[in-house]
């Protein structure tokens, strides 16, 4: 039965080089804005300004670097997992070049202002139909090796693969409809409380089809992987598949509370984000319930050091997540600083961290040989997990402190602080949180290196054999 | 039976995404509208004005500032009055804004001389030295107009011929104070 299935692993290669090239790019960007907040002299305008920079760094880490290295490992996960080569390699590989003009382009277009000011939708609309059109390319391929596969069960991270697909089709059609004006200007096809209602279903839903799903398929496929034994419930995995999925939906206005999007919309919008710690903790459950009599790996293989910290970070960022869709605190601390700590806690703890794993964990394999350094894998592990604290940390405290000072009062009943005494007051924090970015930085060039090391040994290898 | 079955996965999985969404978002849209401001007010903002608003999205002001009075005391106190869907129902796109790095802008409109906002966004440290927001005296360029008149005609709002010419010889922070100068005043701002 065992037939030789030849995988096509050069696909995998150049969406993951991609993605670690704008994971780079989103980090710099990163530094750059962190240090312009702190001195707005930083400032170059017109191109450089925060204004335009922050976009071009959100887009590059989501769609760059997040997307650009799940479409790589959605492909090698894929292949492996049904036991077939892709459909059609062909167009993967026009897939992988349209998907780095697109995000070129996209960063240009950012520079020069061309910005339809919806977060994570701030493309203009050719470019976002260069981007439906690189995700259908890219669906239909995966679709089309789960359809011809040959393997009858599906594994629960195809389940993952599968909703992300029709997830962010049906998300990103819907909010980026519009009306265009010119090649470079458009206005939304909705309006006012309408627009903001759809851009927050939208933006949460990012949160759950890019920043949530695919990293879960990445972890049930590697933790297994690299501990060498079996996940420990595919039921749990099931159950909370189904009511992850349905349950997202609904919570998008927890962005919008107080505001004039109907009450009872963000009510349930604040119930659903409560009822998501089910299905969220499932997972870390199930991830925590696998390590049974496998801890000391914890010690041995860094691997399972990246996606169990990776988790953690999850089931943190699940708990406070629905913390803050509850009215009282989002009312203090909604705008604040620590919606920047809540988001990088989840971005560089959590879904980074399970990338890197998955990264480290199949280009030793694609090119046969070893990781060029486990020493350096390990301090990369920790310079990130540092970094991401102290960003996390410094934020969450500037964000309550903010939200303390905002709302004090003076006994007569007036503010007991402009909102400049407030920004005043941020700059430590800033400096603080420029320093862990810095920190993740020097981590993430450490990781570069190593997987350029490890091709190179391998190409080394390769020719002393053929020799 | 679904291990099996990737194409009903599929049904099923875009089926339990559209029930939220139908109801969350694709409902309220007519709990949103009913609350519409009568079409003569549908000219929220004149030719100048939106040529104002469109460079405060290409500049990605809203990265910084806010457009949303919440219904909390500190914003109140602040602010003013809680924001009402009636007062954004034209704005393509809304530009509530996410995050408050700077103060909200909601009701910034005749706060301030436009004298003052020159020179705040020739320099911004001159006025508040613990500011990070950048200067923006660039914008002391020509306003390009090639695009107003279809823009005004594209988002329904109305104008005449003289207001697109009066147009000529605007620069680009002309228009950014009258948007300005807008924010919280007319469409349904009630006095207080
Ligand atoms: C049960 C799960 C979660 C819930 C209920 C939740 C809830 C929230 C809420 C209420 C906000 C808005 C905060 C505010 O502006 O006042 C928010 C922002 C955000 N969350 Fe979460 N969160 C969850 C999980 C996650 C995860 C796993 C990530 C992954 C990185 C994440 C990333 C983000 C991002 C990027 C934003 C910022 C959106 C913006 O303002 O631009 N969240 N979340
Ligand atoms: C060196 C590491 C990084 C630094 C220094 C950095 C810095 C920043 C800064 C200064 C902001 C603006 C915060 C504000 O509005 O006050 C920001 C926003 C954001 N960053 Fe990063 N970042 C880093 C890594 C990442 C990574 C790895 C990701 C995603 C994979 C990411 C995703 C985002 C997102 C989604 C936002 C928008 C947050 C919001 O709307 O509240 N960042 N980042």
């Amino acid at each position: 039965m065992e037939e030789r299935v030849t995988y096509n692993d050069d696909i995998v290669k150049g969406f993951v080089f991609s993605g670690i090239f704008w994971g780079m790019a989103a980090l710099l960007v990163g530094i750059l804005i962190s240090y312009q907040l702190i001195d707005p002299k930083l400032n170059y305008s017109p191109y450089f300004t925060y204004g335009r920079l922050r976009p071009l760094h959100t887009n590059a880490a989501l769609f760059g670097w997040g997307i650009g290295s799940f479409m790589g490992l959605f492909f090698y996960m894929t292949e492996r997992l049904t036991r077939s080569p892709l459909w059609s390699p062909g167009l993967a590989r026009l897939q992988l070049y349209l998907f780095n003009i697109t995000i070129a382009l996209a960063g240009i277009s950012l520079l020069a202002g061309m910005n339809r000011s919806k977060e994570y939708a701030e493309l203009e609309w050719p470019l976002a139909i260069m981007i439906v059109v690189v995700w259908v390319i890219f669906s239909v391929n995966v679709l089309m090796t789960i359809i011809r596969r040959r393997e009858e069960q599906m594994y629960i991270s195809l389940w993952y693969i599968i909703a992300t697909l029709v997830g962010v089709a049906i998300l990103y059609v819907v909010n980026n409809l519009e009306v265009p004006v010119s090649f470079t200007k458009s206005y939304s096809a909705f309006a006012g409380t309408n627009d903001a209602n759809v851009q927050w279903w939208y933006g949460h839903n990012a949160v759950a089809m890019v920043l949530t799903t695919p990293p879960l398929a990445i972890f049930y496929y590697f933790l297994p992987k690299s501990t060498g034994t079996p996940i420990y419930s595919h039921r749990i995995g099931i159950i909370a598949f189904w009511s992850l999925v349905f349950m997202y939906l609904w919570t998008g206005a927890h962005h919008l509370l107080w505001t004039p999007v109907p009450d009872w919309v963000q009510t349930l919008a604040m119930a659903f984000s409560i009822m998501l710690i089910a299905p969220s903790w499932g997972a870390v459950f199930n991830g925590y319930l696998s390590m049974n009599g496998q801890w000391h790996q914890m010690r041995e293989n860094y691997l399972v050091k990246f996606l169990i910290f990776g988790i953690s970070f999850y089931g943190l960022q699940t708990l406070q997540g629905p913390a803050q869709a509850v009215r009282t605190f989002s009312g203090f601390i909604h705008y604040t600083d620590w919606v920047p700590g809540h988001v990088h806690n989840g971005a560089m703890g959590w879904v980074s961290l399970v990338v890197f794993a998955g990264i480290y964990f199949i280009i030793p394999r694609i090119y046969r040989t070893e990781i060029h350094s486990v020493r350096l894998a390990n301090l990369h592990f920790w310079l990130a997990f540092t970094g991401q604290l102290i960003y996390s940390v410094s934020l969450w405290t500037a964000g309550v402190q903010q939200g303390w000072m905002l709302r004090a009062t003076n006994p007569d009943g007036s503010l007991s602080h402009t909102f400049m005494e407030t920004v005043a007051e941020l700059y430590p924090y800033w400096h603080a949180r420029a320093a862990g970015g810095l920190i993740y930085l020097a981590g993430f060039a450490i990781f570069v290196w190593n997987i350029v090391m490890t091709v190179r040994s391998s190409r080394r290898q390769q020719a002393a054999e053929a020799a | 039976m679904l291990e099996k079955r990737p194409v009903i996965l599929l049904v099923m999985a875009a089926a339990a995404i559209m029930i939220g969404t139908v109801v969350t978002v694709v409902l309220p849209f007519r709990w949103i509208s009913a609350q519409r401001p009568a079409p003569s007010a549908q000219a929220p903002y004149n030719a100048l004005q939106l040529e104002g608003r469109d460079i405060y999205i290409r500049e990605g002001c809203n990265n910084c500032h806010t457009q949303t009075v919440r219904s909390v005391v500190a914003d109140v106190l602040r602010y003013g009055e809680p924001s009402r869907a009636e007062e954004s129902a034209f704005d393509r796109p809304f530009l509530w804004g996410s995050r408050r790095t700077g103060p909200d802008l909601a009701r910034i409109g005749r706060k301030y001389p436009d004298q003052w906002h020159y020179a705040h966004f020739d320099n911004p440290q001159e006025f508040a030295p613990r500011s990070n927001m950048p200067s923006y005296a660039f914008l002391r360029l020509p306003l390009d107009t090639s695009l107003t008149e279809r823009k005004m005609r594209t988002l329904g709002f109305r104008y005449t011929n003289e207001e697109i010419a009066a147009l000529k010889g605007k620069t680009e922070m002309d228009a950014m104070v009258a948007y300005m100068q807008k924010l919280g005043i007319g469409t349904g701002k009630r006095k207080q």
